[in-house]
């Protein structure tokens, strides 16, 4: 194009340059804070390679990986612990048991209750929501001995139900869905009223196609939750056998300043790399219903 | 409830009761059970216990250390919420501003959501360690000798550090989808008002960000009150010693380690009063937002 | 005089889209200008363009004599309303109105007396106090009509400003907005999609399709004379007629192989064309009428005001516009299409011939 008069260019050019450095320092900033993230995670994983002995020696590195398959090896396979009736795979088949069933239990409790509370003329529904909401006050933390107490006279120290029960004992989910009915049109219930459908056929034709992508976003944040969890696991959990990573990993770090021998680096760093990886997948691959869920859910 | 809703008895009753039985037996049962022990003292010997009234919360606010644990809670608190909402907010304000690669640096930022704080306890114990780890390293250069687990204020700092690189993402999810949601035409009527970048950010972004901002608040309160608990295990290597513990740490050591059940169940009691009151004043200053988890 | 001067000014994004081609147009001062097309046309990006909030790909753009590409939005001396009005949530009224002058540096008093006036001016006085999120939608528009008018400035830009209100608030702010521009005799720049504000407010409307000017007119130059069936059909509703047709030179237009009727004017062409007649300038006239059509009545739309004939003249669509006190008719219906109201456009290229 010929119009495009000289001096606009050159004035636009000065102003134009102006704008590149802001955009350059902006990028800087952004940079310098994902390295912030990244690089503590990154330099541990970068050690698993080297031996026990190096670690030891040199702390964090960037290491050749000669021993990289050993020490994933003795984290997922030889059994460890004060027993030794605990390999990695185990603790990490456990972790996935507490995430997803953690993450199920919650929805299909918190989804029937919501819908119980939005959808039915109850003369207690008011009661029931309070009983249900109030729950949100505490976290199980704060109740964290009375609660083991109660488990602990109900015998189910060390099951898989004293383990993910407890923590489902609260109405985040049962909130969300609440939120989330609330918003659905009115119409719709009308319409499928009319259409002949009854409470059972609206719920499974009607709501929960409906709700496909809340649900997903709800599984997305109490997995990464489930998984997570460290406090409750490693008071109800005194069998090896039923460790998950998060609480496991402590047992193979602890010995890190105990024991007379070299302690197991590789072989913690290679377990917290097992333990980080899952939840960061899903997080990062399902990001968008991760953060739709996670900032609407708090609308 | 709905205008259009199901006239029925018998269904809602059975959707609502396995929530209703889960938190009947796993919350409001231990919650009265925590009340009613901080009024008790327990036999050491598991002989019975007695009613002893407001001993336990005496004895608490009389101990030289349970105050030293809750003025280390409060300044922990506030530092992980100063510096991780500080930075989160400086990056989500950069990243949405940038017009390429906002996505990347979405996902470069908070990922690290997804690391479980004993996991990121037991990393800084590898970048804080003794001797050899890089940022201890770092320091040395500088002639000063950090020593994780030995030095109180070492570990202290530690601990914050790795809280605050820990909840940065949420922060920043939080952050950037609140500066995403401000309309672009008032982004520019501001621009036709005002045209100094930093003046439009303090008299109009910033302003309307001050509702996810408080919101943030309760948020980080809570987790470094409660959140934290795995991450700081992890940094003193489960040997309290000297170490700064929070509050909800030292529920755990007194009930658990030290079997002390009245005490422990009044710092429950009072960590719990805690907790309502912040929730109290969320809900009035903001009607209808609420903590997860 | 020139008031506002655009050269040869487009737009090209990132990402190759080319929205505005190269425009050029004077605006006089104290004028105001309509541009309006369909969405997509290019009309908010030229605003935005004039308003700085969008890059000048090419061209060049002067305001008030000096040449401000490169001039910060804040510095242009304009004022822009927006479509959803952009009022700032967490400002008062007052607030809102004063925060342009105040980064301004404007004293305190002077800011006091503009806003003041401003204020009286829509009505907006006992208002000052409250937040935006406690007005109505009426309310918010004066509000952001406000904000605009104490600055004072060398041009208002308003984006679509009423296309958020309900029809009958719409007539009323049109008309007021008109009045106030009138009163303050500042430039204007009005974008909208929506034809009968272009044709009320306008001193000129420019008429844009995809990314290029079609027309630039006063409204009863681009009513009635349309350059193109792009704007003929735009504009009016219902829109012009364009009948397809044949002229062969020879100062008859055939509608079809045995109705043909005299040329409105001789142009050098010959071949298919269209002919457009608006609605109300067709004529019901008796069947003896030497230049009588026969018109295939199909509906009536009752309007009130007037009625509007469906039907087909030559087996094409024609829409005919009576005034309510005519006649029904019925039977066998004849029309007229005067030779004076008749317009030709090339079909290929949609221009008048």
């Amino acid at each position: 194009m010929t119009v495009a008069a000289d001096p606009v260019l050159i004035s636009r050019s000065r102003a134009r340059r102006g704008i590149r450095w802001q955009a350059i320092s902006d990028h800087a900033i952004l940079i310098a804070g994902s390295l912030l993230m990244i690089l503590p995670v990154l330099a541990a994983f970068l050690t698993i390679g080297a031996s026990d002995v190096e670690i030891s020696r040199h702390g964090l590195q960037v290491s050749d990986g000669a021993h990289l398959v050993e020490n994933f090896d003795k984290a997922l396979f030889t059994r460890g612990g004060f027993t030794g009736a605990i390999t990695g795979s185990t603790m990490l088949l456990n972790s996935f048991i507490l995430g997803i069933g953690f993450a199920v239990g919650k929805i299909i409790f918190g989804m029937m209750a919501a819908y119980a509370i939005v959808y039915f003329r109850l003369r207690f529904a008011t009661f029931a929501f309070w009983v249900i909401f109030t729950t949100l006050l505490l976290p199980l933390e704060v109740r964290i001995l009375p609660t083991y107490e109660v488990v602990h006279g109900m015998g189910l120290i060390n099951t898989y139900t004293g383990l993910i029960l407890p923590l489902v004992a609260s109405a985040t989910a049962t909130f969300f869905f609440r939120q989330f009915f609330l918003s659905i049109p009115e119409e719709l219930v009308e319409a499928a009223r009319m259409d002949g459908a009854g409470p059972v056929k609206f719920f499974f034709d009607i709501l929960v196609p409906l709700s496909r992508t809340m649900i997903a976003a709800i599984f997305i944040i109490m997995f990464v939750y489930g998984w997570n969890q460290y406090l409750w696991p490693t008071l109800i959990t005194t069998d090896e056998a039923m460790f998950t990573l998060v609480r496991g990993i402590k047992q193979i770090y602890q010995s890190i300043d105990g024991g007379s021998d070299i302690p197991e680096f590789g072989r913690a760093l290679a377990l917290a790399f097992i333990a980080i990886l899952p939840p960061v997948l899903v997080v990062v691959i399902f990001q968008s219903w991760f953060v739709k869920g996670l900032v609407e859910s708090d609308k | 409830m709905k205008r259009a809703s199901f006239n029925q008895l018998g269904l809602p009753v059975w959707l609502l009761l396995p929530q209703l039985v889960i938190i009947g037996v796993f919350f409001y049962w231990p919650a009265a059970f925590a009340l009613r022990s901080s009024f008790y003292l327990e036999d050491p010997f598991g002989f019975g216990s007695t009613f002893v009234g407001l001993d336990n919360y005496n004895g608490l606010l009389a101990s030289a250390q349970y105050v030293k644990v809750a003025v280390f809670t409060l300044g922990f608190t506030f530092l992980v919420t100063f510096f991780s909402l500080s930075i989160a907010l400086v990056l989500a304000v950069k990243a949405d501003k940038v017009i390429r690669g906002t996505r990347t640096y979405r996902t470069l930022l908070m990922w690290v959501y997804a690391v479980a704080p004993p996991v990121a306890g037991f990393l800084g114990v590898m970048v804080f360690y003794q001797g050899n780890g890089p940022m201890t390293e770092f320091l040395a250069w500088f002639g000063y000798e950090f020593r994780l687990g030995v030095n109180y204020y070492d570990t202290a700092a530690a601990m914050v550090a790795v809280a605050t690189w820990n909840h940065i993402p949420v922060n920043f999810i939080f952050f950037l989808s609140g500066l995403q949601s401000i309309p672009q035409s008032v982004k520019e009527a501001a621009m036709i008002d005002n045209r100094s970048g930093t003046g439009r950010f303090w008299d109009i972004t910033f302003p309307l960000l001050a509702p996810t901002a408080f919101f943030l608040l309760i948020i980080n309160i809570t987790y470094a009150l409660f959140d934290t608990f795995g991450m700081i295990d992890a940094l003193v290597k489960g040997e309290p010693g000297n170490n700064p513990m929070t509050l909800v740490y030292k529920v755990y050591v007194d009930g658990f380690r030290g079997n002390d059940l009245g005490g422990s169940s009044a710092q429950s009691v009072i960590l719990m009063v805690l907790v309502l009151v912040l929730t109290v004043f969320q809900f009035r200053v903001m009607d209808r937002r609420i903590h997860y988890t | 005089m020139v008031h506002v001067a655009l050269k040869n000014i487009s737009k090209v994004y990132p990402n190759g889209v080319r929205a505005v081609h190269p425009t050029s147009f004077d605006i006089e001062q104290g004028e105001f200008i309509v541009l309006v097309g369909p969405s997509g046309c290019g009309k908010s990006t030229l605003l935005r363009m004039i308003a700085g909030l969008e890059e000048i790909t090419e061209g060049e753009l002067s305001i008030a004599g000096r040449v401000v590409n490169d001039i910060d939005p804040a510095e242009r001396d304009i004022a822009m309303v927006f479509q959803n009005y952009a009022l700032y949530p967490h400002m008062t009224v007052y607030n809102n109105m004063a925060y342009g002058l105040r980064n301004r540096g404007m004293a305190k008093d002077a800011i006091d007396a503009a806003v003041s006036t401003a204020a009286t001016m829509l009505n907006l006085t006992e208002l000052l106090s409250r937040r935006p999120s406690q007005l109505s939608g009426g309310q918010r528009q004066r509000v952001a009509m406000g904000r605009a008018i104490v600055r004072n400035p060398a041009l208002f830009l308003f984006d679509e400003p009423l296309s958020n209100l309900d029809a009958k608030l719409r007539g009323q702010m049109r008309i007021e907005i008109k009045a106030l521009q009138r009163r303050l005799g500042v430039t204007s720049v009005y974008v909208t999609h929506d034809q009968v504000e272009a044709m009320t407010m306008a001193d000129r409307i420019i008429v844009l399709n995809a990314g290029r000017i079609e027309q630039i007119g006063t409204p009863a130059e681009v009513y009635h004379y349309p350059a193109s069936t792009f704007v003929a059909s735009f504009m009016g509703a219902p829109p012009m007629n364009l009948l397809p047709a044949r002229y062969n030179g020879n100062g008859r237009v055939h509608l079809s192989d045995s109705v043909h009727i005299e040329a409105p004017e001789t142009v050098d062409y010959s071949g298919d064309i269209k002919l457009g007649v608006r609605p109300e300038n067709v004529g019901i006239v008796d069947r003896s009428h030497p230049d009588a059509l026969h018109f295939d009545l199909e509906f009536i739309e009752e309007l009130g005001a007037g009625r509007l004939l469906h039907g087909k003249l030559a087996d094409s669509g024609l829409i005919v516009h009576i005034p309510h006190t005519d006649p029904i008719p019925s039977g066998d219906v004849y029309v007229g299409l005067p030779k004076s109201a008749l317009l030709m456009f090339n079909p290929a290229t949609g221009a008048r011939l």
